[in-house]
């Protein structure tokens, strides 16, 4: 048998940068899918980048002094201001290309946050960068909660969840009971050119994106779907899978708004049921038929409202 | 040398940062720091100054907008004033720590609540120990002298801190003066182009702002308060080069008819300028007594300090900020502290006056004096409070 | 070599905590974290790249001489995702 079997070679992957821009020795958990992310945003866009960074997971597993585990130049500054510190950036090597004082060359400009960088604290400086149209990609990598103190519920954390701040009890059985903040939505209702959902089990889709979000000229905000195995109390080798059922059941749908028009990335002939989703994750072990059944009428609510914008074609 | 114009201070101040060719203004408009920003945003609007202007959305993204841009390599300014200032407050910790060289114009006003936007130091003696330099101003030529002296010591490499030049609200921002101005020319002569010790730019990738266990976090702050003292010897340099070049002398600490005075008051800021009064009333009166100007603040020129004050018998230190619940007044504090140790020391008596805007005259300050050498009160008294 | 953080003078702290090496956190191996290790049946493997593409550690690499898929063990820290991920089952998990 093996010998008439042609044997496979490996072949380069297209428009993939072999290059790592986020070295080995970074300290994020087993299975972290939100590095994962990273390292696909880097690739994306290549070695001519600078990036400001929020705290959180990604700037605590990155930087422990004197180690840094990035090949691109990076700026951590506070929590919630990614979005100022990269606009700032963005304004200085503006006016030193206008002066003559470096080469006129174009150098992409990220910011980068976790949802609680981006969704609560920093919201009022990512509002700000984008409404003042700095050419800035801000990307939001988003695991739910704020794990890197523990756990904690933000804005982004979906209902139904359990945090540490937002445990199930007698009085609240259902974990988090509050929807997940609508940053896309919040991103267009600026008018930025540009703002996408994305996730790294879709790694194509998210380098696409970023590429898109690079030749834009203007502020664009890409949210990223980073599903974390600590936080989400799910085996870290499902990291990957977790992410296709996010996208797959609804919850988390694939899509970008380009100067004001919606556009559906990946449409599914039929939704999964919520609870293929749910099934194993730790943070929704409490979910009785009754909730699950109403995120799910939720869930189809909001996916036909977003089928139904992104079928809408804008005006000429 | 340059023409000599009437002209609000806030406005020369703006017209300075011009002349020093800024990179990028960030700022949020808060009362009474407002005409320093607007004039600058008018010079970009109308092409007369080359920089970015950035009107973020609240303080605390105009201070991370500096530490962008100065970290990009763009020479930065900034102004602001007391809730600005505790809004920038994190982030104005951050700068000095990261060691981003960049200019603010500090427009002093008393912190809420009550809400006030008159003048007091409450809002700087906040981020005292925030690891900028800092310098106080009298009048409107130091206002003006100050911008160019801040960017030239912010950018040395043996400095790579940022500069806090306090203006007493309205007091100072808001009054017409006469003020000297510079020429294009000097302010190149004075001022090199901005060469960072590290920037970001992906011809030599840097990491910026890592995190520190406890193993290095000591270190790091001992490397931090190295540096403010280092600073002390290139800004002492550059106000002797811009002496050479507009004939007037700053100093860290300036004397005023100090000759053979039994007895000191010790100031910053505009207060000074009233108290020079009262010392010429009191002089005219045959007593002995002198006045201390403080300047520079960061890093606290403690020898300087000493050696005006050690021979003098009594001191009056004025403070513009309560320190609440401590011994004394900030400025107070840091002077008992400095001589305890001297064999030869002034008493010293603390007095608060000027807080939000309340207005303090010459005769306001030979009445404090006459009574904290009557009383010798120790601790401090807020002068004037009524009941 | 970057010095281990425990053996540095506060006069060898770069201005601001600077770090001028990029990626020296590369001496930090994460290795050692792990209990599992994958195990890689070349035989089995069809070449899709997506252990490659999905490894959150880019530990993973092609050997393009051998036609094989190289794990870097000074790295890995035994996730799993690679033989989870392999439509192959190409890659198996075992005690380290």
């Amino acid at each position: 048998m093996a010998d008439t079997e042609k044997k496979k070679v490996i072949k380069p992957i297209k428009n993939f940068s072999m290059e790592e821009y986020i070295s080995s020795g970074h300290r994020a958990c087993q299975g972290c899918a939100e590095v994962l992310a990273v390292r696909h945003v880097l690739k994306a866009i290549g070695p001519d980048m600078i990036m400001a960074m929020a705290t959180g997971c990604m700037e605590i597993i990155s930087s422990p002094y004197p180690l840094t585990s990035w090949n691109i130049p990076w700026i951590h500054v506070a929590f919630e201001n990614a979005a100022a510190v990269a606009s700032g950036v963005e304004s200085g090597l503006k006016a030193l290309r206008r002066k003559g004082r470096i080469p006129n060359k174009d150098v992409t400009i990220v910011a980068m946050g976790g949802d609680g960088g981006t969704t609560d604290i920093g919201f009022q400086a990512l509002s700000g960068m984008i409404e003042r149209g700095h050419k800035v990609i801000y990307v939001c990598v988003d695991n739910e909660a704020y794990m890197n103190t523990g756990i904690q519920r933000s804005s982004s954390t979906p209902i139904g969840a359990t945090t540490t701040t937002s445990p199930t009890g007698k009085l609240e059985p259902e974990g988090k009971s509050t929807w997940k903040k609508d940053m896309v939505a919040i991103a267009a209702a600026h008018g930025i050119p540009y703002t996408a959902t994305a996730c790294p089990t879709f790694f194509t889709d998210l380098q696409k994106k970023i590429q898109k979000a690079k030749e834009v000229n203007g502020p664009s905000y890409i949210h990223i779907l980073s599903v974390c195995p600590t936080g989400w109390r799910v085996p870290p080798n499902k990291a990957i899978e977790y992410g296709q059922l996010a996208v797959d059941t609804g919850v988390f749908p694939l899509y970008e708004v380009e100067n004001g028009a919606w556009k559906l990335n990946r449409k599914p002939k039929e939704l999964k049921p919520v609870s293929d989703y749910f099934k194993g994750q730790g943070r929704y072990r409490h979910l009785d038929e009754r909730f699950t059944q109403q995120i799910q009428d939720k869930v189809t609510e909001r996916w036909n409202k977003l089928v139904e914008l992104c079928s809408e074609k804008p005006e000429k | 040398m340059g023409r000599k114009v009437g002209i609000e201070v806030s406005i020369a101040a703006a017209e300075a940062v011009g002349l020093c060719d800024v990179d990028v203004v960030a700022a949020y408009p808060i009362t009474p720091q407002t005409h320093v920003v607007e004039h600058l945003s008018e010079l970009c609007a109308s092409g007369e100054l080359d920089a970015e202007f950035v009107p973020v959305e609240s303080e605390h993204s105009a201070m991370s907008v500096c530490c962008g841009s100065s970290a990009a390599g763009a020479r930065t300014f900034t102004a602001t004033a007391a809730q600005g200032l505790a809004l920038m407050s994190e982030i104005v910790f951050i700068a000095s720590s990261m060691r981003l060289p960049m200019v603010m114009f500090l427009a002093n006003r008393a912190l809420s609540s009550p809400l006030s936007i008159w003048n007091d130091h409450s809002d700087t003696m906040m981020v005292r120990d925030s690891g900028w330099i800092q310098v106080f101003c009298e009048n409107g030529q130091e206002v003006y002298d100050s911008i160019f002296h801040s960017f030239r010591v912010a950018e040395d490499p043996k400095v790579s801190l940022p500069v806090m030049i306090n203006v007493d609200g309205f007091n100072l921002t808001h009054v017409i003066e006469p003020i000297e101005f510079w020429t294009k020319e000097m302010a190149q002569k004075y001022i090199p182009p901005f060469k960072p010790l590290y920037k970001l730019y992906p011809d030599k990738v840097v990491t910026m702002g890592a995190f520190g266990m406890p193993e290095i976090y000591a270190e790091a702050k001992m490397s931090q308060d190295q540096a403010l003292w280092n600073s002390y010897p290139v800004i002492k340099q550059a106000w002797d080069e811009l002496a050479a070049l507009t004939g007037r002398k700053y100093s860290p600490v300036e004397l005023y008819k100090t000759e053979e005075a039994e007895t000191l008051i010790l100031g910053m800021g505009t207060i000074c300028e009233t108290a020079s009064l009262a010392v010429d009333k009191m002089r005219e009166q045959g007593k002995k007594v002198g006045l201390v100007k403080l300047r520079l603040w960061r890093p606290l020129p403690v020898d300087d300090i000493k050696n005006a004050i050690s021979g003098a018998k009594n001191l009056l230190v004025l403070d513009r900020a309560v320190s609440f619940g401590a011994a004394n007044g900030p400025v107070t504090t840091e002077i008992q502290s400095i001589m305890y140790h001297e064999k030869e020391r002034p008493n010293i008596y603390n007095v608060i006056a000027g807080l939000g805007g309340r207005d303090v005259t010459p005769e306001d300050i030979i009445k404090m004096l006459e009574t904290a050498l009557a009383n010798k009160n120790q601790g401090y008294n807020i002068h004037g409070v009524r009941g | 070599m970057t010095k281990p953080m425990e053996q540095i003078s506060w006069q060898e702290i770069e201005a601001g905590g600077v770090i001028t090496e990029p990626g020296n956190a590369s001496c930090y191996h994460t290795g050692t974290w792990r209990s599992q290790k994958p195990k890689y049946d070349e035989n089995a493997c069809i070449r899709c790249w997506r252990c490659y593409v999905m490894c959150p550690d880019a530990v993973i690499s092609p050997d393009l001489e051998k036609n094989i898929f190289v794990w870097n063990y000074d790295y890995c820290k035994g996730c799993g995702i690679c033989a989870y991920e392999c439509p192959a089952k190409a890659i198996v998990m075992e005690e380290d």
